[in-house]
Parts: structure tokens; C-alpha cells; sequence
């Protein structure tokens, strides 16, 4: 079976992770225009060649961050999210009372 | 042996008749379609027969219907969960059902009925709304009890494991085809009536003016066109990127395989999205067994042998002699998944390119309706004909989706 490298379980089969998306900039939830959003929430790169992923062990509950080739397959890094997730994202209020335009 | 026959095994000079020998690029076409596989051949078929557009010129990477058009399982079938998604199935039940009388030429119809599993509460009432819904729409749908599907099929096991049957989904307009021959009948038709087919003609980028298409450039020189069809199953993304459209396209391999042929046994496609896997009799009696998608996505038609160990687990719990049969051949297709499950047909934000993309595992079923309309949307100019209007790129962005996940044959 193809190894998963976890940072923090070492490597494991990886029929023990779940795949869980690009890693990708969130608009703000409050701020976004409709159409943003919507990019957001549906559209995806979907490269042929190295991504920067979500995966999860699943044993675990641990989150991590692989670097793919979608073409190879190759694993070619894994890392702990801390790497480029360094603060804490703070979400401001709605500016303005209703739905966004 | 004919005689002719062996006169041509000694010639040195076979000349395969089809498809024709490529010949050189025109500098301009009516239509461009993108990709040589049963859609887009279909979509040159009825543009050409229906519309009498003919200056039009098929392009692919590689050769006629070699990617997922040889590679899904060939069911064909309409029982979906919407409205949207049951009407549009229908008419290409029907559309197949005459396509070896108007290619004349057999694609090896046969309709065998399709027998979907339910091992839950939950997906016994989801089967009920499914049979309901196609009824309405005309298709043939109604619900078995167990001893009703012990009678269609003897030799299924109905107590699988941990999750016995409890009802089944019988859809008697499901059906099956020759896939390629698909393919072949719609290009040779429309090579016929003076479309070209460019085999090994890779798309490379597009010339885009004010939001209009003006040429498509390929590894063999650019071409002029008045619009331009992506019909690319697998590469989708790819292609849209180089039009510079952003879509919700995730792609996946998807495994199957083949046994050694057995005895005739099982008339009906028979399929259990809770074991994630369906299982039908070739007509050489192999026994083809297909299953869920690669559980991340990937570029390649590789194959794995835990998903094909876990395929085979179910198939064997299903009919549990299959233990003693040898596999024979297997192989994987790449497929253009969307959130909804449903395909993106119709007009692009570029004004005269039209898209036929993010088909799934629901391709090859929907052939000869995704032609026809597709071709009525370019023959018209850009008027999206009333039956894929649901199924628009912007349906994403007006947040109307089209949800036929619980419409697979087997869960992805």
C-alpha cells in the first residue's frame, strides 16, 4: 500500500488518512461579495502537478499539510500546519445589517 | 477464412479506411470541438446531420475515443434522484435504444435492467423517491422486496455481511452498449458528411478577444473558428484554465475491472452504493466489476491494489463465487467530478466557447442527448436548449445546484 510520511505518527498506510482539500486563502465571510463566496466555496485549482493539501489521520484527529504531485502521485513533504499557519485568524463583524451584496 | 482476408494478411499495403488518415489543419473552421470522444463526435454528428454544419473539426490528443469513452463500464440508465437530472436521462435511453438503426451499424444495445441494492432505511426511502420520480418522467422503476430480488437473481447473496438487503431499486430500462462502437457510429456518420477528425492535435491555448474566442491554438498551428466546443472528460480543468475559466471540477481516477469469462449467469447490471460496488455479465461473459472513485484526486490511470482488494471483498460478499473466478484484465479512467454530482453543459463566461465538461461517472450514458443538445446550442448561436439550461456553469454561482449524489451507482 503507498506510505503517508505524518509529521507526527511517521509513515503510515494511507488508507489511515482522509483527504481534505487544497490549502487555499479564505475570504473574509463578512466581507466577501456573494460572488467571491461562491468562488470560494466551489471552485478549485485543480492543478496537474505539485498541491499544497489538507490531510487528516484519521486515528489521530491530526491535520497536516502535504505537498502532492496529482499527476506522479509523489508525497514530496509533509508538514505541520504551524509551518504556515503562524497566527490565530481573527474574522471582523459584518461591516453593515443585512445579507451581503 | 475469406479469401480476401488472406490476401490482405499477406499484402503489405493495409490501408485502414477509418477513421481516414489525418490530413493537414485548415486554417479556419465553423466549430471547433475539443476532444474526440463520444461526445464530441456525437456533437459533430447532429451538427452535421441536423444542422447542416459541416465545416467543422474534431480535435484530440490522442485518438478516437481512447480515454473514458473506452474506459467507463458502458451502463446506461435514467433512474436519477431530480427532475433535471430524470429528464434528461430519459431521452437518451431513448436516443440509444434507435442508434444501431440510424448509424446503421450495431452498437450492441441490450437492455438488461439495472438492480440497485439498499441495505439501509435510509437509501429504501431515497429508492422510493428515485422510483417515483422516474416514473413520472416515463422511465420503468419500481421497488423489489427480497424475495422479489431472490427471484431476478438467484444466486445473489442477500444477507452481505453486517449489512443485509433489504430492498432493491429495478430499473428495467437500464441497459448496456458497446461503448466504442458508440464512438465509432457517431464519427463515421459524421466523417461522412465532411467533418474532420484530428487525431494527435493537442490543444495548447486560446486566442481570446473582449470575452470572444477568435482561434484555438494546437501543437499542429492555429486555427480560426467561429466557436468552440470542450468536450474533454478528465482533463476539464485543465483545458478551462487555458481559457482562463475557473470551474468546480475535482478530478479522481476511477478503477474497474474483468474476470475470465463464465457461463451466461446474470442478465441484469446489479449495483450497492453501501458496498461500493456494481457488477454486470459482458456479453463474453466476463464478469465486469466496477466500484467507487480513488479517495483523493489524481491526474493518472494508474491502479491501486487495495482499492481493487476492497472492490473485489464486496463483489465476493455479493455473489460469493466469485471467489473461484480469475481476473482477467483491469484498468482506471480519469473522471470530472462536481459538488452536485450533475455536469456543467452549456455557455462559459468566453462568449462562443460552450462547455460539455465535469461529467463524473455519468459520461458515457448521457452520449447521444449531450450531442444532440449541445449541437442545437451551437448550431443556434448560443441558445441553450431547455433541457440542459439547469445544468449551466453559473448555477454555482447562483447557488442552484442540481444534487444527484444519491444517484450513483456506487457512492464516490
Amino acid at each position: 500500500m503507498k506510505i503517508m510520511p505524518c509529521p507526527l505518527n511517521g509513515p503510515r498506510n494511507i488508507s489511515e488518512f482522509t483527504y481534505g482539500g487544497e490549502v487555499r486563502a479564505m475570504p473574509d465571510p463578512a466581507r466577501a461579495s456573494v460572488a467571491e463566496w461562491a468562488d470560494h466555496v466551489f471552485n478549485q485549482d485543480n492543478p496537474a502537478g505539485v498541491v499544497r493539501e489538507w490531510w487528516m489521520h484519521n486515528a489521530s484527529g491530526y491535520w497536516f499539510i502535504a505537498e502532492r504531485h496529482t499527476v506522479s502521485d509523489d508525497i514530496l513533504r509533509t508538514y505541520d500546519p504551524s509551518e504556515i499557519f503562524r497566527e490565530r485568524v481573527e474574522f471582523a463583524a459584518a461591516p453593515t445589517e443585512g445579507t451581503p451584496s | 477464412m475469406p479469401l480476401s482476408l488472406l490476401r490482405l494478411g499477406f499484402s503489405s499495403e493495409i490501408k485502414p479506411d477509418f477513421p481516414p488518415p489525418p490530413a493537414k489543419l485548415k486554417p479556419s473552421y465553423d466549430v471547433v470541438i475539443i476532444g474526440g470522444g463520444g461526445h464530441g463526435v456525437a456533437i459533430a454528428y447532429y451538427l452535421a446531420k441536423y444542422h447542416g454544419i459541416t465545416n467543422v473539426a474534431v480535435l484530440d490528443k490522442g485518438y478516437l475515443g481512447g480515454g473514458s469513452t473506452t474506459r467507463n463500464t458502458a451502463v446506461i440508465r435514467s433512474n436519477y434522484l431530480t427532475p433535471e437530472g430524470v429528464k434528461f436521462y430519459i431521452e437518451s435511453v431513448k436516443l440509444f435504444r434507435e442508434l444501431s438503426n440510424e448509424f446503421d451499424f450495431n452498437i450492441m444495445y441490450s437492455e438488461r435492467g439495472q438492480l440497485t441494492l439498499a441495505h439501509t432505511d435510509a437509501t429504501v426511502r431515497a429508492f422510493r423517491q428515485r422510483a417515483e420520480v422516474n416514473r413520472h418522467f416515463g422511465g420503468r422503476t419500481e421497488m423489489l422486496d427480497r424475495k422479489q430480488i431472490h427471484e431476478l437473481v438467484p444466486l445473489l447473496n442477500l444477507d452481505t455481511g453486517h449489512m443485509p438487503i433489504l430492498a432493491g431499486l429495478w430499473h428495467i430500462d437500464g441497459a448496456t452498449a458497446r461503448h466504442d462502437g458508440v464512438a465509432w457510429g457517431y464519427a463515421r456518420g459524421a466523417i461522412q458528411r465532411g467533418v474532420e477528425f484530428h487525431p494527435l492535435t493537442e490543444v495548447t491555448g486560446f486566442d481570446i478577444e473582449n470575452g470572444r474566442l477568435k482561434a484555438v491554438k494546437t501543437t499542429r498551428g492555429t486555427i480560426q473558428c467561429g466557436c468552440a466546443v470542450q468536450a474533454v472528460a478528465g482533463h476539464s480543468s485543465l483545458l478551462l484554465q487555458k481559457a482562463g475559466i475557473r470551474a468546480p471540477i475535482h478530478t479522481y481516477p476511477l478503477q474497474a475491472m474483468v474476470t475470465q469469462p463464465v457461463k451466461p449467469f446474470l442478465d441484469q447490471l446489479v449495483s450497492s452504493s453501501a458496498l461500493h460496488c456494481y457488477v454486470q455479465q459482458t456479453g463474453r461473459g466476463e464478469i465486469l466489476i466496477g466500484g467507487g472513485s480513488d479517495p483523493y484526486p489524481l491526474y493518472n490511470t494508474r491502479s491501486t491494489i487495495d482499492l481493487k482488494e476492497g472492490l473485489l471483498a464486496h463483489a465476493i460478499e455479493m455473489f460469493p463465487f466469485f471467489a473461484n473466478v480469475k481476473l482477467m484484465r483491469q484498468w482506471t479512467g480519469i473522471t470530472d467530478m462536481t459538488p452536485d454530482y450533475s455536469p456543467i453543459m452549456g455557455l462559459s463566461p468566453v462568449e462562443n466557447y460552450y462547455l460539455d465538461a465535469g461529467w463524473g461517472t455519468y459520461g458515457f450514458k448521457s452520449t447521444p442527448i449531450c450531442g444532440k443538445t449541445m449541437a442545437e446550442l451551437v448550431a443556434s448561436g448560443g441558445k441553450v436548449p431547455e433541457l440542459i439550461a439547469p445544468f449551466g456553469l453559473d448555477r454555482f454561482s447562483r447557488f442552484q445546484q442540481i444534487n444527484e449524489m444519491g444517484a450513483t451507482a456506487a457512492s464516490h
